[in-house]
């Protein structure tokens, strides 16, 4: 059927089963808009208020429902917008489609208005990029790009189309599209028996998992091989929720953050088998002494990663569910009674506690939260202090339920991610963690939740200052506090309101549990939590930059001298 | 993509540096040089040189790049190179396996044009344009000797020096198409 370019974007969408996007209008892209008006009542068009906001909307509604997530951009800005969100996806292994519309051909190269090259801007963080200039191409493309988004490593894929090819013609025939299986192993035999000895061998094994595993659906699998060798987890940020933090051997998270338990763990084990994750610096820190007793196993998807950032003495490619599935096949049931009770002994001398004579610190709201929303709950971070506390002591019990950006680190992607994950789950309850920075960085995407009613509820751990980068003034830099004290005079309650959320500010745990019951009554609009806390908590433990993680700082005393 | 690429588990050390040559067949359409230089850019590889051009296939472009690196980092190349969408085989072409090629063209000064002459004969050179005052010569052949010629020929003072870069195919009796084949599997 002959139908024109902006036409055949939709049903492209449609055919991929997408239901809901995120983006804003534009010139370039007026014609694709005309079609999202033709087809309105099949297609849900979320208005951000910035692209980014869309950007990041599309990427929280990938990672709490696993789909592709797509976002919709003008030329020129709106697509330059999108770019850190399409890195924030990068960065974290997210399917995304991001869609832009571009000057026509015969303006394209030549400085047009609203022209930028975002195919060449946008090739080192997507993981394929298109140029559609003409109708015919548009279908063809579309298809490749939701396969390759969602194939193997996930990730996004960038789709330009001039405007001219919105509106020329093409024959459009609707396609079931290919299912994208990515149950495959890519290693031998051999390279099994070699790791399955190491494992069998091994008397202290640690098993550390990663955003892989929720990428692959593998949680399962990696609760069955945890019980078959009788080994303790840890995990990864981007792995919170792979595996459940009320575990017995869960020993908390890893790396820059990680529990002092896990550092020993890495510290003591004769194995460690990393399963989709890879080996970030913020996880290994020094990479000279991190698990030094210890043979490496990496099993990740991704053959690239194989030795990039740490030299590994064993590894397997392929999706995890299904070297999992292998190895718990083959694998002999195991007791390490010695190593799992120092572990537990551990885990009792340290636990992931915080110290503080306020009676409202980080912990104690992270758990109120906890306690009155539930593990159901949709966790989604901005990033600094707040998403350090959140990862720590929320304990994700599920995957696909800790939303927040590991790699890029990308402040404001709190909001509209939330968005996104609520868009996605209209009945379930999300709750952004925010600090008092980041809120000011998209707090605008407020006003797209009220719009579109979605009830996110937007605690803001306000510290009056930029937490995260003040606590490495306050350890590394004599205290020089440059610029990050914010004194802003902002009065959250208002423009929370103003922008037609509920607000409250709050400055103990009774005044929070209120606010929070009655933000969780109201299913209607977003709200905003200003929690006023003190702005020399510190996230602790911590290893600072370079040293090893065998030995974090749990405490910074009154004095500021540093307890390891 | 094809070609069957292995992570070896090197030696914890760190590993010396050496001269690799690879051959890329890349889909043959715009942007495509920018994704593979990019690569290399932005994850702090090294080129040494790059050429490329159409192949017995028009809708598939060949790039030979040469490149120092040590092994562990010359495997992660191949494995980045072999993530990209737009990269369709990969191989390594090793020196006593391939006939490895690079053309330069250089414009020397005209005064002792006997021992130019005498020295292009001995290299194969051919002169491609005279005049009083400048020579320009070509030579093709593989890296040593027309870094040998190079350096014979800075007495005469170069005027103007360009290389292509290497490029190469495989010896043997095995066609290209093959030769893929046979590495997909």
């Amino acid at each position: 059927m002959i139908k024109n370019g902006a036409d055949i974007v939709l049903e492209c969408l449609l055919e991929q089963g997408v239901d809901t996007v995120f983006g804003y209008p534009g010139g370039a892209i007026l014609n694709v808009y005309d079609s999202f008006y033709k087809y309105s009542g099949k297609i849900r068009h979320i208005l951000t208020s910035h692209e980014q906001g869309a950007a990041h909307a599309a990427d929280g509604y990938a990672r709490s429902t696993g789909k592709v997530g797509v976002c919709v951009a003008t030329s020129g800005p709106g697509a330059t917008n999108l770019v850190t969100g399409i890195a924030t996806a990068y960065m974290d292994s997210i399917p995304l489609v991001a869609i832009t519309c571009n000057v026509a051909n015969n303006l394209l190269g030549k400085d047009s208005f609203q022209e930028v090259d975002i195919v060449g801007i946008t090739m080192p963080v997507t993981k394929h990029n298109f140029l559609i200039k003409s109708a015919d191409e548009i279908a063809p493309t579309f298809r490749r790009a939701f396969k390759i988004a969602a194939s193997g490593r996930p990730g996004p894929v960038l789709i330009d189309i001039t405007k001219d090819a919105t509106a020329g013609e093409a024959d459009y025939k609707k396609e079931i599209p290919e299912r994208v299986d990515n149950y495959k192993i890519e290693s031998d035999s051999a390279a099994f028996d070699k790791v399955i000895e190491m494992i069998e061998k091994a008397e202290r094994p640690l098993i550390m998992a990663g955003g892989g595993i929720i990428a692959s659906g593998a949680s399962k699998e990696l609760h069955k091989l945890q019980k078959t060798i009788d080994a303790p987890v840890t995990l990864a940020t981007m792995g919170l929720g792979a595996f459940p933090a009320s575990d017995s051997a869960f020993t908390g998270m890893i790396g820059m953050h990680g529990s002092k338990t896990t550092s020993l763990a890495v510290k003591h084990c004769d194995l460690l088998i990393n399963i989709g994750s890879r080996f970030s610096d913020r996880v290994i820190c020094d990479p000279a002494t991190f698990a030094r007793r210890a043979k490496i196993v990496h099993i990740d998807v991704d053959r690239a990663e194989i030795n990039k950032n740490i030299l590994t003495d064993a590894y397997l490619i392929g999706d995890a569910r299904a070297v999992l599935d292998e190895l718990n096949k083959r694998l002999h049931k195991k007791k390490h009674s010695e190593w799992m009770s120092k572990i537990a002994g551990w885990k009792q001398k340290y636990p992931v506690k915080y110290k503080s004579d306020s009676e409202f610190n980080p912990e104690t709201i992270i758990k109120e939260i906890k306690r009155q929303t539930g593990e159901n709950t949709y966790l989604v971070t901005d990033v600094g202090q707040h998403q350090m506390w959140a990862a720590q002591f929320f304990g994700i019990e599920k995957p696909r339920h800790f939303l927040s950006s590991g790699g890029l680190g990308t402040m404001g992607y709190g909001v509209g991610a939330a968005i996104g994950a609520q868009a996605a789950h209209p009945d379930s309850v999300v709750v952004n963690i925010s600090g008092d920075g980041c809120f000011h960085m998209n707090l605008q995407e407020l006003s797209t939740a009220a719009t579109q009613k979605l009830p996110i509820i937007d605690v803001v751990m306000n510290n009056n200052v930029l937490g995260m980068v003040r606590q490495w003034q306050r350890l590394f830099y004599g205290e020089r506090f440059s610029h990050t004290t914010l004194n802003k005079p902002t009065n959250y309650d208002m423009v929370a309101k103003g922008l037609g959320a509920d607000a409250y500010t709050v400055t103990n745990i009774e005044e929070l549990g209120k606010a929070l019951s009655v933000a969780l009554k109201n299913r209607t609009k977003p709200t905003v939590i200003n929690c006023v806390i003190n702005p020399d908590h510190a996230v602790l433990p911590m290893v600072p930059g370079g040293e090893s993680i065998e030995e974090p700082i749990l405490e910074i005393t009154a004095d500021g001298k540093e307890v390891r | 993509m094809s070609g069957i690429i292995t992570n070896p588990v090197p030696e914890k050390k760190q590993a010396k540096k050496k001269m690799h040559v690879l051959s890329i067949h890349v889909v043959n359409h715009a942007g495509v040089l920018s994704r593979i230089a990019g690569l290399f850019s932005r994850r702090m590889y090294n080129i040494d040189s790059l050429s490329v051009g159409e192949t017995e296939d028009p809708k598939i472009s060949r790039m030979t790049i040469v490149t120092h690196a040590d092994e562990n980092t010359f495997h992660q190349i191949q494995n980045q190179l072999a993530k990209l969408e737009d990269v369709k085989h990969i191989c390594e072409l090793h020196k006593d396996q391939a006939v490895l090629r690079e053309h330069v063209l250089i414009k020397v000064n005209n005064k002792d044009t006997t021992a130019i002459m005498q020295i292009c004969q001995i290299f194969r050179a051919n002169v491609v344009d005279v005049s009083k005052k400048l020579l320009t010569l070509e030579l093709t052949g593989g890296p040593s000797k027309i870094n040998a010629f190079i350096d014979l020929m800075e007495q005469f003072e170069i005027e103007g020096l360009v290389r292509t870069g290497l490029t190469g195919l495989k010896r043997g009796s095995t066609t290209e198409a093959e030769e893929a084949a046979r590495e997909n599997n």
